[in-house]
């Protein structure tokens, strides 16, 4: 069991964290008719894992978060070329979007866009980037 | 009605630039890195605060808009800002940074002697 370095920023960022998820999470989904959109929220999601970084170890990171950012990377990068090239297979060019209306039992009137499929692949690949950048700085011995 | 909500969004602002300016008096002009930390930390995050807090009002009242991100940026402030004071202030005396010539009273270090003593005793 590992002894806790510093006990004040431990249990503040419990809280923070969901703070920071939280807003990251908002900037993603209003992108479309706000400020915000993939990237930033990706960085900001990235933030909030380097974070806890700084708050605990590598080793106690990886256990809270068993990820391997390569892979989500890759994951990010097949959904923005999915939703890019499935438009070929309605004879339309490549990263033509379609956009509905869908009515949701609680949620009510949806406008739903593929973008936001290709905006969760940037989300995906910003935070698998920078994450695999800071990793393989911090574990450079 | 009106007047007087103007008359106070002048105020939580002017307070909170007067405030900022105080902090930053405080961190050019104090002996040593706690006190100046001390200015830093505690004005200029009260001073923030009441600028958001003016900036709030001002959108709600004039343009009826509920602006939830500038509450959560008054939360978060106050919540994050106290700590980084905190660690930047055990950063430095971790790293042995003196106190101010004048200052006399030190219980941190007469706590961790007795902890070294109490380490090698075991």
């Amino acid at each position: 069991m590992r002894q806790p370095n510093n006990m004040i920023l431990e249990t503040a960022l419990k809280l923070l964290l969901f703070f920071i998820v939280l807003f990251s999470i908002y900037i993603f989904t209003a992108g479309h008719y706000y400020p915000g959109g993939g990237f930033i929220g990706g960085l900001m999601t990235a933030g909030a894992i380097v974070l806890l970084l700084i708050t605990y170890d590598i080793k106690t990171v990886q256990k809270i978060l068993p990820v391997d950012y390569r892979i989500v990377t890759a994951i990010g990068l097949l959904f923005s070329i999915g939703t890019s090239a499935g438009a070929l297979f309605f004879n339309v060019p490549f990263l033509t979007h379609v956009f509905t209306h869908v009515e949701v039992p609680v949620l009510g009137d949806l406008a739903l866009h593929t973008a936001t499929i290709f905006d969760l692949g940037v989300y995906f690949v910003v935070i698998g980037v920078t994450m695999t950048i800071i990793l393989t700085i911090g574990e450079d011995e | 009605m009106n007047v007087l909500v103007n008359f106070l969004i002048g105020f939580f602002i002017l307070c909170g630039a007067l405030l900022c300016l105080i902090a930053s008096f405080g961190v050019i002009r104090l002996p040593d890195v706690y006190t100046r930390n001390h200015a830093a930390s505690k004005a200029a995050t009260l001073g923030v605060m009441l600028i958001l807090l003016g900036t709030f009002l001002y959108f709600f009242t004039l343009e009826g808009h509920v602006n939830s991100r500038l509450i959560l940026g008054i939360a978060f402030l106050f919540m994050t800002s106290p700590i980084s004071g905190h660690l930047i202030n055990r950063a430095a005396y971790n790293s042995g940074v003196k106190l101010w010539d004048q200052s006399i009273r030190d219980d941190l270090r007469e706590y961790n002697k007795k902890m070294l003593n109490k380490s090698s005793v075991d």
